[in-house]
């Protein structure tokens, strides 16, 4: 049973359909990633989830209860946590501004919440007062990330965390999600880099042209010769 | 002495003046960047929301002094002003809801905004002359001067008076705890802090679970606010005259280009800047001259740049200065 599922999901942009009886999920605590080529839909899955997309057909479904017509501020509060691929901060406010943003619809733990944020980015305690838009692209994802993060969600999505950063800090960037999900925290997240992702995750969904082609868990997928000599570049 | 007759000199015509001037359009700029950082289009209509606030301080003031209520020596103007402000509020929130809402909802282009709120300028126009008549009304009553030339002359001997009105020394008071209340309000309230990063990324901001409607909301009880005080010091500076708010607006924008449209700090800056410049420009000189070169290098005009009819064409002159060389303003706001 999936804490987060998309279920036989047929969505698109206006009468244009992307995804196809796609199926999407993850468990409590784990880590999902959705890998596939350009245009495989694995964004378009994302916003689906999260309800920046109408669904024609299907149905989303988190901690067992159906979240398919509401819409996605009330998802926050009931959960879910999403970073989008761009412009995913406030680049005028601070960093701690930032971070209190995405406690905006519940204050109770505000404090212990940011704490527990500059213990996980230790670099965003340095620059807290900084302008969040004056800040290095790799620090910028962690403002993203904690910022999703404020509202101690059940499931935090995110699409492409490691678009535009250096590959030592994506490196950093993906053991600081395998922390999040050892905290608790399941983690689905959207991909490029599919073999990075595919070792830290422990269920992968191969997309293509909106179908699924393969899910199973990471390493299998890894060692699978057809997934890498169709997606992993061999 | 003859030099401190010319810092004299410079004060009574230069800085103060300047300094009363740059809050009133300040107060104009802020108004319009902070409805074109959150609602996204430039309010051409924020001159008439000045005027529509004076012109209820006027009726207010009619209204009080009828009841005898007055506030000696400070004039009337003082105690009316939150109402006056709360009415102003309400009528902008009435405009939102009639008439922005109805293209927000559509998510119109700026552009389009713009034109509509043209629209709203002239149809405000209208409402107020219809209501209030085109003439001239002073509405300034209580004491003149805080500070009269003639009392400085006698303290200190200098032949040059130093004069401080009461309007511009409420001015500037009001225009100081404004500010001061306002960047407290965008800078350490929730609610502010909210409005600012609905400015900033109006998607991220509705992913957080920010209301947008309520930033609206708030947005216009702040531009109700420095509308109505804005105007209704103008007013009380000037004399109130429904067709010089029509004049304004060129002030008042080029006030917030010059300083980065988007930007608060920028707008009280460029309000200064644009203040200043008419005055310097327009100031003639000769008599300043006279105090700091020897009597036989003073030239026999009046060194006037400018003569003061060409008062507004300097603001357009910045203006255009401005987005030819600097697009962005002295602040980095966002481009038009």
């Amino acid at each position: 049973m999936y804490l987060l599922f998309g279920e036989n999901i047929t969505c698109g942009y206006g009468s244009v359909d992307i995804l196809f009886n796609c199926d999407v999920g993850v468990n409590e605590g784990e880590i999902s990633s959705i890998v596939g080529p350009n245009g495989a839909g694995k964004s378009t899955a994302m916003k689906a989830l999260f309800g920046l997309l109408p669904i024609k057909q299907g149905k989303i479904i988190l901690d067992g209860e159906d979240i398919t017509n509401i819409p996605p501020q009330q998802r926050v509060l009931k959960g879910m946590g999403f970073v989008p691929q761009t412009n995913n901060i406030f680049p005028s406010l601070t960093v701690e501004e930032n971070l209190e943003m995405g406690a905006f619809v519940e204050q109770h733990d505000c404090k212990k919440m940011l704490e527990y944020i500059y213990e996980l980015f230790p670099v965003l305690k340095d620059k807290q007062y900084q302008l969040a838009g004056e800040l290095s692209g790799g620090q910028r994802q962690q403002v993203a990330v904690g910022r999703a993060l404020m509202t101690k969600p059940k499931v935090l999505m995110l699409d492409e965390p490691s678009a535009g950063v250096s590959p030592i800090i994506m490196e950093g960037l993906f053991n600081k999600v395998t922390e999040i999900a050892n905290q608790g925290t399941a983690v689905l997240m959207v991909e490029q880099n599919a073999k990075q992702a595919l070792k830290i995750s422990n269920l992968g969904f191969v997309l293509n042209q909106g179908k699924n082609l393969f899910t199973d868990t990471g390493n299998s997928l890894l060692e699978n010769k057809e997934v890498r000599q169709a997606f992993l570049g061999g | 002495m003859d030099f401190l007759n010319g810092i004299t000199l410079i004060s009574n015509y230069i800085l103060i003046p300047g300094l009363t001037y740059g809050s009133q359009l300040a107060l104009g700029a802020l108004g319009i960047t902070i409805v074109y950082s959150v609602l996204r289009f430039s309010n051409f209509a924020h001159g008439e929301f000045m005027s529509f606030g004076a012109m209820t301080s006027i009726l207010l003031c009619w209204l009080f002094l009828s009841l005898e209520i007055n506030l000696n020596p400070l004039p009337t103007a003082i105690i009316v002003l939150p109402f006056a402000i709360i009415i102003t509020i309400f009528y902008c929130i009435l405009v939102d809801k009639i008439i922005f809402k109805f293209y927000r909802r559509q998510n119109s282009k700026s552009v389009i905004n713009l034109i509509v709120s043209i629209g709203v300028m002239f149809f405000t126009g209208g409402l107020i002359r219809f209501i209030i008549g085109p003439g001239d009304k002073n509405f300034f009553d209580g004491e003149r001067f805080i500070l009269k030339a003639k009392t400085f002359k006698n303290y200190t001997g200098l032949s040059e008076g130093l004069a401080l009105k009461t309007t511009q020394g409420i001015t500037i008071v009001l225009s100081i705890i404004l500010v001061v209340l306002l960047f407290w309000f965008l800078n350490k309230t929730k609610t502010g802090k909210s409005m600012r990063a609905y400015a900033d990324n109006k998607e991220l901001a509705l992913l957080s679970g920010i209301n947008p409607e309520k930033v609206v909301f708030i947005t216009w009880i702040i531009t109700g606010t420095l509308a109505c005080v804005a105007g209704t010091l103008y007013g009380l500076d000037k004399s109130y005259k429904p067709f010089t708010y029509l004049h304004l607006v060129l002030p008042i924008f080029s006030a917030a280009i010059v300083g980065g449209v988007g930007n608060p700090i920028g707008a009280i800056i460029g309000g200064f800047v644009i203040a200043f410049s008419e005055l310097i420009v327009t100031f003639a000189y000769k008599k300043i001259f006279f105090y700091f070169l020897p009597n036989y290098l003073v030239p026999d005009g009046l060194l006037q740049i400018l003569s003061t009819d060409y008062k507004i064409a300097i603001s357009f002159i910045i203006l255009v200065l401005v987005l030819l060389i600097r697009p962005t303003g002295i602040y980095k706001g966002k481009i038009i």
